[in-house]
């Protein structure tokens, strides 16, 4: 494959957003990514070229990130938290689920090249586990049975929400957004905060505890103590 | 101590991620407020606020931006350290979700007062729903001439980017942070210089926590005296603290510091089947492990330390008698071998000896011995590693091990799974409260 007139365009884009072009450089891999699918070497010689760097330079700071993929990824990206929390909270057999289901194992694609398989860290989601992510939207308090009706839903083209995001879109799709070229228009969906965001409100209010951010509605809100 | 919903205030609101719900109690207020008091002066107010980093070190804020040296002719950078990896920690990414505008609020201030003219939100890659808030919530403030050239006729400029990390815990340590942000591979610095002298390009930077700089435009609000009335005199204020683990309601609470995890547990409603928990670590998988017997002790940065322990990124992880302490630990373990940078031979080589060593027990087929290798070991990397990440993959076994020596010896017999059955530690199981 090649780069796209476009995507040229976009990478110069990136790296006029910093004081020092090179800094640019993370979310110019994403967004070759995402035309390619992984970092191909045709990425990185863009990027080399974009920068004024060597092809060398560019793969040494590619192979060092966990979400670069060297060899070209699934049609969606699954990933099952199995650090210590949710891996205890039922992560563990949420991987085991999916993972025969895509029958497919960690760092692979499924035979049918829908799902790239990884068992992630930690996502900074420990109060909602087990975690899974599709395409690195959150797919909170899952359940092995839950888990495995998303990848058949995929499988079958139907639409499929995140539980704190939108509707799962691709694994390149995501690159595009994480690299942050231009707005994809989701930033609405998923609702604003979920319930265990919520929990201090809730035990707040239970409390007759009012805001204390000190702001005019606090106030009037009651008080903080 | 009590709950204390400044940042969380007002997450119920549908609108609470955009600018005009934030507006809507005063945010962006303290733009102006900021640059009427002028640069010298904010610093101050926050050094008088004692507000602590709340990226796990707890270093005083008021005193890291006074080291930045003034009229040196250079430039000088925020960077926001929003890479939120450690296990445990849910606090800068639920807050990024549904008060981006603080944080925003908190650079302008920041930015101003530390002279700077860019500021970079170095996100973890992995959240792209955050990205888009926060993305969104800088085109707001752009639009409304809260970031960019002439901020409201004060002549200070200032450029926000939102960057974005890929995939490697060790960028959450500062330095290595800084390499990631130029463009390079992530691995840590040798300190000093510290990055408030030589930072991003070699200039002088501030680097804080998601968490820390929310808390800016509340001090500049409501004064240093308003957040000393919550906390003790060592860490005033309050923090975000998630709950995880086998409680019945998990979530992030805002509580004044000095709340003790007894008083959250209430809060979240308990342990699933009543009782108390086996053990809990009261700050990221990188803090030693407490018992029951501490459920009383103040969550503050001095009573951590005093119980051997650290508050870290005080967000505690609860765990119930279904868990078996040996498989909790190696599995961290194993993280930090996959997270180990490979820069010193302390950390590269010993993370994978002890996490090797470790699934030995896990499997039942650890000897005695190696239990004494292994505090051996531990001792061996702490301190001399190159940066805390090696220190911190030191730090689970031993007190894993000074609480549960039972445990670990019958880990060179018995299966951590025959032990304990995984499916009764789960929230899938048969019965379980959730
Ligand atoms: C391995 C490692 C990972 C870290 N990860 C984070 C992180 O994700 N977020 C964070 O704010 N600080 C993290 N830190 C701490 C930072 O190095 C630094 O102390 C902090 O960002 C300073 O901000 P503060 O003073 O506002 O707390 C980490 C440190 C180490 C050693
Ligand atoms: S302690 Fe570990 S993470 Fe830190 S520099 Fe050494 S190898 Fe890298
Ligand atoms: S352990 Fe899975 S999100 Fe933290």
């Amino acid at each position: 494959m090649s780069i796209s007139e476009q995507t040229r365009a976009e990478l110069v884009e990136l790296a006029g957003r910093y004081p020092v072009a090179r800094s640019a450089l993370l979310p110019m891999l994403h967004l070759v990514q995402s035309e390619e699918g992984y970092v191909s070497p045709e990425g990185i010689a863009a990027c080399a070229a974009t920068l004024g760097l060597s092809t060398a330079e560019v793969a040494a700071v590619s192979s060092f990130y966990t979400m670069y993929k060297r060899r070209p990824a699934g049609k969606h990206h699954i990933g099952v938290c199995t650090n210590t929390m949710c891996a205890l909270l039922g992560g563990d057999a949420v991987w085991q689920a999916v993972s025969e289901r895509a029958g497919a194992g960690h760092d692979e694609v499924s035979p049918d090249g829908l799902f790239d398989m990884e068992r992630i860290e930690c996502q900074a989601a420990c109060t909602h586990a087990p975690v899974m992510t599709v395409d690195w939207e959150f797919f909170d308090q899952t359940t092995p049975e839950q888990a495995v009706a998303v990848l058949d839903q995929l499988a079958a083209g139907a639409e499929v929400v995140s539980t704190r995001g939108p509707v799962v879109r691709g694994f390149r799709a995501a690159e595009r957004t994480i690299s942050g070229i231009d707005d994809d228009g989701l930033t609405d969906e998923g609702g604003h905060a979920d319930e265990l965001m919520l929990a201090t409100l809730r035990a707040a209010a239970e409390r007759g505890i009012g805001p204390a951010d000190g702001s005019a509605a606090a106030t009037s809100g009651g008080p903080a103590a | 101590m009590t709950l204390t919903p400044v940042l969380t205030a007002h997450w119920d609101e549908a609108d609470c991620y955009t600018i005009d719900g934030y507006r809507r109690h005063g945010g962006y207020d303290q733009v102006a407020k900021g640059f009427q008091m002028g640069p010298d002066a904010l610093i101050q107010l926050v050094k008088d606020s004692g507000l602590r980093g709340r990226g796990g070190a707890g270093f005083p804020t008021g005193m890291k931006w006074g080291f930045v040296p003034q009229g040196d002719g250079k430039a000088h950078y925020l960077v926001v350290n929003a890479d939120e990896s450690e296990p445990g920690a849910c606090k800068d990414i639920p807050l990024m979700l549904a008060n981006p505008h603080a944080l925003i609020e908190g650079c302008i201030l920041t930015s101003y007062a530390i002279r700077a003219n860019w500021a970079f939100i170095y996100v973890r890659g992995e959240v792209p729903h955050v990205h888009r808030r926060l993305r969104a919530a800088v085109r707001e403030a752009y639009a409304a001439g809260l970031l960019g050239t002439d901020i409201q006729g004060s002549g200070f400029d200032l450029d926000l980017v939102v960057h974005a990390g890929a995939g490697a815990y060790i960028c959450g340590e500062e330095t290595a942070l800084l390499d990631s942000l130029e463009g390079r591979r992530g691995q840590p610095r040798l300190k000093p210089p510290f990055p408030a002298v030589a930072g991003l390009y070699a200039s002088p930077t501030v680097v804080n926590n998601v968490e820390t700089i929310a808390n800016v435009p509340y001090i500049v609000r409501n004064g240093a005296d308003w957040l000393t009335q919550w906390g003790t005199e060592k860490s005033p204020g309050f923090k975000l603290m998630s709950v995880s683990g086998h409680v019945r309601r998990p979530g992030v609470y805002e509580v004044a510091l000095g709340t003790t995890m007894r008083q959250l547990l209430e809060y979240a409603g308990g342990m699933r089947h009543g009782g108390e928990p086996k053990f809990w670590l009261p700050g990221g998988s990188s803090v030693p492990m407490l018992t029951a017997e501490h459920l009383d002790l103040p969550l503050t940065y001095e009573d951590m330390a005093a119980a051997g322990t650290m508050l870290g990124t005080a967000t505690p992880m609860v765990f119930d008698d279904t868990v078996s302490v040996v498989k909790a630990i190696t599995r961290w373990l194993e993280f930090y071998k996959h997270e180990s940078c490979g820069k010193c031979t302390p950390c590269r080589e010993g993370t994978g000896w002890i996490a090797g060593t470790l699934g030995r027990f896990e499997a039942g087929q650890g000897t005695e011995a190696e239990l004494g290798m292994l505090e051996e070991l531990c001792a061996q990397i702490m301190g001399r590693s190159f940066c805390a990440l090696g220190d911190a993959a030191a730090t689970p076994f031993p007190a894993a091990f000074k609480h549960f020596r039972s445990e670990w010896l019958a880990g060179t017999h018995t299966p951590a799974d025959q032990a304990f059955d995984p499916v009764a530690a789960t929230v899938l199981a048969a019965g379980a409260t959730r």
